[in-house]
C-alpha cells in the first residue's frame, strides 16, 4: 500500500488536497481536504442584509453572481420582497451566461490536459488534423494551413525551453490515448476557447456592469434600468447585443465543444465505469418560469437515491445537515451528530499538524469543510445530477439531448455514473442552456414593447418595513450544483448567515458515520499507473468542477444568536 | 536591480505573425497602451520596438486567501489575441488555476523558479496571508501561506498585489479578521518593489497596462501613497464620471427604476462612494470597454480602497448627511458664491464622513472583542 499526496490540486478553484492510499495499481481510499479558511460569514454578522450579496460574491471570482443570486434571494425570502418579472428574466440570463462561460472554461482550461497530451500534439498531422475536424463539425476553422499554423505556434513555445504553465506536467503518460491530430485539434480548440470565452462574458458586463463580481444585483431585484427611448438604460441596443452574443456561444458550443466532447470520450470509453462516486443526487432545481420561491424551474428539483431514476423524490430541506465530525471544527453537543444549517454553529478548532506537514490526520479531522448529509445521506450535485434529476422526470430537452448524446456515443444510460458522465452532462446542460437564452431575451423585449419597465420591489427596500426579525433561504443552482443561503435578520442586521456550498456536498470529507464525501467515493478504484504522476485522479477531480474557496464556510459564530426555529 | 539580459529580439515579432497580428494592428494597439498610460507621444512612437526588445520576464502567480477572482480578470485581457502575446510574452511558471502539473510536479516549478530566477522574476500574488492557527488556515503542498509568501516574494525582483485582498488585506481582513489576514507588504514587509492594484478584482487592462509599462520603460510606474500606479488610481471616480454632470446639475436617482435612474442620473443619494474613490473604472470600463458598475446603474462601492469592507459599508448609505445638492442648481438660485459654500460643505462631510467611519470601525471592533470574552 502505497500513501500518496496531490496537493495543491491545481487546474481548480482553491486550495485542495487528496491523500490516498493505492495498491496494485489502484486507488484504494481517499481522503479530500480543503486547506483554506476565511470566515465570511462571521464578518457578515451585524453588517446591513442588503449588503450581503456583495459580501457573498466574493466566496468565489470563478462562480461569481452565484453567491450573489443566493444571497438576494435569501433575503427576499425573509423580509417578502417579491421582485417583478424583468429581474427574474435578467437573473436568468446572467445565471445561463455563466453556466454556459463556466462550462466551456472547465471543459478547455481545466479539464482537457487530463485527456489531451499537448506535447503529442507536436506530432500531429495538420492535413489529417484538418480532415478530422471537417469529419466532425463545420466549424470554419478548419483548414490545413490554420492546424499547420497552430502547430507552428506550439513549436516556438515548447522548442524555446520555457513550457510556462505546461512545464513539469504529465506528457507522455501511458494513460494519453488520443492520436496526435486528435491533440492537435484540442490544443488549438484550447486557444479558441480561451478567446471566446471573453468575448461572450461581455453579456455580464451588459447586464451587472463587470466581470468577474458583477454589481447589479439589488435585495428586491436588479439595479440596471430599463427603457428602449433611452442610451443610459437596457435597450433595444443592448436586446441586439445579447441576441448576436448568444447565437456566437450556440454556435460555438455546438460546432467545437460538442464534437471536442463525443470525439475525446470516445477514446476513452473506459471512464464512462471509473468513478461513479455515492450514487445519490440532488438539485434544487433553476430557471424560474414565474415569480415567487414556488415557481416551475427550467431544470427540475429532486432527489435521486442510490442511482433508482425511476423514484425522483421531492427536495426537503428540513433534510440537510451538516457534520464536522472530521472537519476543523467543534459542536457544543458534540460532534456525532449533523445539525440544520438554521441550528448551526461554528467553532474553529484546528487541530491537523502543524505546518509544514506531509500527512494529514485522516483517521480525525482532517478538513476545512464541513460534511453536508441529505438524510444523513451525502449527496452529489452539479451538472450531473440535474442531468439526471431532469432526465429522470422527463424534461423534455435534457431527455432529447442525454438520448443523443448516449446513442452517439454507443452507451446506455449507466453509464452516466461515472467519470466521463460528469463531464460529459456539463457539455449536454451547456447545449440545453444556451439554447434557452434567446427566450429570456425575447421575454424581456417583449416586456419593454408592453411598457413593464419594472426593476427592484422598491416598497421593501427600506429596512423599516421589515418584521422586528425574520429569516429566509435562498435556494439556487451554481454551475457546480446546489447551492443554498440561510439568513436570520434581527433589527434589521444580520444575527446569522450561513451557506451550504456545491463543492462543500462534492469534496467534503467523511460524516460520523464514517461514510466518503462524493469525492473520496470516486476515486475508490481508479486506476493508477504510476504512482507519483497522479493523471488518473485528476480526471476524476476535475470531472466535479471542484471550487474549494466556495465549499469553506462558517456557520454562526456568534454566541448569541442559535436560532431553532421550524426549518424552511 | 539588474536589467534583464536580452537573449532573443525577435520573439515579439514570431508571436505577432504566429497570432496573425499585423504590423498596423500592432501599433494600434501600441498607441491605444500609450494613450492609457498617458505617455507622451515621443514614448508612444518608441513603443514598438521597445516592446518588441524586452526579454521576458519569468512570473509566478500565488494563490492564498482569495477567489481566483482575479485570475479569471487577467483571462479577460482584451484586444483579443495581443492580449494573448502579452500572456506569451511572460513566461508563467507557476500558477495553479492553469498549470497542466499538480502536487509535487507543481510545487517542484515554483521551487525551481525561485531557485534558478532569484532575484529576476515577477512574482503576482492574489488573496491575503493569514496568520492566525499558525498558518493552518492557508496552506499549499503542507506550507503555510506565510511562509510561502516570504520564500517567493522575498526573492522577487517585484512583487504585484492583484486585488484589494492581497493590496490591503480585503475582505478575509475584513471586521473582525477571523483569521489575522494580512495584505502581502504586510506579511513580507522585506519583498521589493510591492506594487498595488487594488479593485474587486483588479482590472484586467491595469494588469496588462502594468505589465508592459514595465517592459518598455524598463522601470515601474510612479505610485501613490498606497503604491498603486498612479496611471490607474490618479483620479477620482467621481471626477471622471459619465453622470457627473448629473452631480453638479442636481440631478439624483432617488428609487430603483425611477425616470431619473433610466435616464443616467448621479446616483450620489443610493450610496455611490465615487466621491471617494482613486480608481479609472469610468475611464477604461471593464470587459472590452462594455460598461462599468455605476455605467450600468449600481453605485460604486469603493473596491479600489483600503478597508472598503468596512469604511465604505453599510454601501447604500450616502456619503454625506445632506440630500441632494447639485452645483449648477445652486448656481441658478443663488449665485456662484453659495455653490463654492456648498462645495467646501461636501468636501467638510466627506472628512466628517471618513472619522466617522474610522469611529464606527473601533466601535465595531471594541464590541466583537467583548464578544469574543468568555
Amino acid at each position: 500500500m502505497t500513501h500518496i499526496v496531490v496537493d495543491p490540486i491545481t487546474r481548480i478553484e482553491g486550495h485542495l488536497r487528496i491523500e490516498a492510499e493505492v495498491d496494485g495499481g489502484v486507488l484504494r481510499d481517499a481522503w479530500s481536504s480543503s486547506t483554506m479558511f476565511r470566515g465570511i460569514e462571521i464578518i457578515l454578522q451585524g453588517r446591513d442584509p442588503r449588503d450581503a450579496w456583495i459580501f457573498t460574491q466574493r466566496i468565489c471570482g470563478v462562480c461569481t453572481t452565484v453567491h450573489a443570486l443566493a444571497s438576494v434571494l435569501a433575503v427576499e425570502n425573509a423580509i417578502g420582497a417579491v421582485p417583478p418579472p424583468n429581474a427574474r428574466l435578467l437573473r436568468n440570463l446572467i445565471t445561463a451566461a455563466q453556466f454556459v462561460q463556466d462550462h466551456v472554461v472547465h471543459f478547455y482550461q481545466l479539464h482537457a490536459l487530463d485527456w489531451v497530451d499537448v506535447v503529442s500534439a507536436l506530432s500531429g498531422d495538420p492535413a489529417k488534423t484538418s480532415k478530422l475536424a471537417q469529419s466532425i463539425s463545420d466549424w470554419p476553422l478548419s483548414s490545413e494551413k490554420y492546424f499547420s499554423g497552430v502547430r507552428d505556434r506550439l513549436k516556438g513555445f515548447v522548442s524555446g525551453g520555457r513550457l510556462g504553465p505546461f512545464a513539469n506536467a504529465y506528457w507522455g503518460h501511458p494513460a494519453y490515448r488520443l492520436p496526435p491530430e486528435a491533440n492537435l485539434l484540442a490544443v488549438a480548440h484550447y486557444l479558441e476557447a480561451l478567446e471566446w470565452q471573453r468575448k461572450f462574458i461581455r453579456i455580464h458586463a451588459l447586464l451587472g456592469g463587470k466581470n468577474p463580481h458583477l454589481q447589479s444585483y439589488l435585495v428586491g431585484g436588479m439595479a440596471t434600468p430599463i427603457d428602449p427611448n433611452s442610451e443610459t438604460a437596457i435597450n433595444i441596443g443592448t436586446i441586439a447585443a445579447m441576441h448576436e452574443l448568444i447565437a456566437d456561444a450556440r454556435t460555438f458550443v455546438n460546432q467545437v465543444y460538442i464534437p471536442d466532447l463525443l470525439a475525446i470520450a470516445s477514446f476513452y470509453k473506459e471512464w464512462f465505469s471509473i468513478g461513479a462516486g455515492v450514487g445519490n443526487y440532488m438539485s434544487y432545481g433553476e430557471f424560474p418560469h414565474t415569480e415567487g420561491p414556488n415557481a416551475v424551474p427550467y431544470l427540475p428539483s429532486g432527489i435521486i437515491v442510490q442511482r433508482d431514476l425511476a423514484h425522483v423524490q421531492p427536495v426537503d430541506p428540513r433534510q440537510i445537515s451538516e457534520f464536522v465530525t472530521h472537519s476543523w471544527y467543534d459542536y457544543k453537543g458534540g460532534d456525532a451528530r449533523g445539525l440544520h444549517p438554521f441550528e448551526g454553529e461554528t467553532n474553529p478548532a484546528y487541530t491537523g499538524p502543524k505546518p509544514p506537514y506531509d500527512r494529514l490526520h485522516t483517521d480525525g479531522k482532517y478538513s476545512w469543510l464541513k460534511a453536508p448529509r441529505y438524510g444523513d445521506k451525502p449527496m452529489e450535485v452539479g451538472p450531473l445530477a440535474r442531468m439526471l434529476v431532469a432526465y429522470a422526470k422527463g424534461q423534455p430537452q435534457v431527455k432529447k439531448a442525454v438520448n443523443g448524446a448516449l446513442a452517439a456515443l454507443g452507451v446506455g444510460p449507466a453509464a452516466l455514473f461515472s467519470t466521463l458522465g460528469r463531464t460529459a452532462a456539463r457539455g449536454i446542460e451547456t447545449q440545453i442552456i444556451v439554447e434557452k437564452m434567446s427566450d429570456w431575451v425575447d421575454a424581456l423585449a417583449n416586456n419593454m414593447s408592453q411598457g413593464d419597465l419594472r426593476i427592484n420591489d422598491n416598497t421593501k427596500w427600506d429596512p423599516s418595513s421589515w418584521p422586528a426579525e425574520c429569516m429566509g433561504a435562498g435556494f439556487h443552482e451554481a454551475p457546480r450544483g446546489a447551492l443554498g443561503h440561510w439568513v436570520h435578520i434581527k433589527n434589521g442586521a444580520i444575527g446569522n448567515y450561513q451557506c451550504v456550498v456545491p463543492s462543500t456536498w462534492n469534496a467534503g470529507p467523511r460524516d460520523a458515520r464514517g461514510n466518503r464525501g462524493p469525492y473520496e467515493a470516486a476515486l475508490v478504484g481508479t486506476p493508477v499507473a504510476i504512482a507519483d504522476q497522479p493523471l488518473e485522479i485528476l480526471r476524476t477531480v476535475h470531472s466535479f468542477d471542484p471550487c474549494l474557496a466556495c465549499g469553506v464556510h462558517v456557520v454562526d459564530a456568534s454566541k448569541n444568536e442559535i436560532v431553532r426555529v421550524r426549518a424552511v | 536591480m539588474e536589467e534583464p539580459v536580452m537573449k532573443d529580439t525577435q520573439w515579439l515579432a514570431r508571436e505577432l505573425k504566429a497570432h496573425g497580428v499585423s504590423r498596423n494592428d500592432f501599433l494600434k494597439f501600441c498607441g491605444s497602451m500609450a494613450a492609457m498610460l498617458s505617455l507622451p507621444e515621443w514614448a508612444a512612437a518608441k513603443l514598438p520596438a521597445t516592446l518588441a526588445a524586452a526579454a521576458k520576464p519569468t512570473v509566478v502567480w500565488l494563490e492564498f486567501q482569495d477567489c481566483a477572482g482575479n485570475s479569471e480578470s487577467f483571462l479577460r485581457a482584451w484586444r483579443p489575441t495581443v492580449a494573448e502575446i502579452i500572456l506569451d510574452a511572460v513566461s508563467v511558471n507557476y500558477h495553479e488555476t492553469i498549470m497542466a502539473a499538480a502536487g509535487t510536479q507543481a510545487t517542484a516549478a515554483l521551487d525551481q523558479t525561485v531557485a534558478k530566477h532569484s532575484g529576476e522574476y515577477l512574482a503576482i500574488v492574489e488573496g491575503a496571508v493569514p496568520t492566525g492557527a499558525g498558518g493552518a488556515y492557508c496552506t499549499i503542498g503542507g506550507k503555510a501561506a506565510l511562509e510561502i509568501a516570504r520564500e517567493v516574494c522575498g526573492h522577487a525582483a517585484a512583487t504585484i498585489a492583484v486585488g484589494t485582498c492581497a493590496s490591503f488585506g480585503g475582505l478575509p481582513a475584513a471586521l473582525p479578521n477571523p483569521t489575522s489576514a494580512l495584505s502581502i507588504s504586510e506579511a513580507v514587509p522585506a519583498a521589493a518593489n510591492v506594487i498595488n492594484l487594488s479593485a474587486c478584482p483588479a482590472n484586467a487592462d491595469n494588469i496588462t497596462a502594468l505589465l508592459v509599462y514595465y517592459m518598455t520603460m524598463k522601470r515601474w510606474p510612479p505610485l501613490d501613497d498606497h503604491r498603486r500606479p498612479v496611471f490607474a488610481y490618479g483620479q477620482l471616480i467621481h471626477d471622471a464620471c459619465e453622470r457627473r454632470a448629473h452631480f453638479d446639475n442636481g440631478q439624483y436617482v432617488q428609487a430603483w427604476g425611477d425616470e431619473g435612474h433610466r435616464l443616467g442620473y448621479c446616483l450620489y443619494q443610493m450610496g455611490c462612494k465615487g466621491p471617494v474613490t482613486s480608481h479609472n473604472c469610468p475611464i477604461v470600463k471593464w470587459n472590452e470597454g462594455t460598461n462599468w458598475p455605476v455605467e450600468c446603474g449600481h453605485p460604486c462601492v469603493g473596491c479600489a480602497e483600503p478597508q472598503f469592507w468596512d469604511k465604505m459599508s453599510p454601501f447604500y448609505k450616502h456619503l454625506t448627511g445632506v440630500p441632494g445638492f447639485g452645483m449648477a442648481a445652486n448656481i441658478d438660485k443663488v449665485g456662484i458664491g453659495a455653490a463654492a459654500v456648498v462645495t467646501a460643505a461636501f468636501v467638510t462631510q466627506g472628512i466628517v464622513q471618513k472619522v466617522r467611519s474610522r469611529k464606527e470601525d473601533n466601535a465595531t471592533t471594541q464590541s466583537h472583542e467583548e464578544e469574543k470574552r468568555p
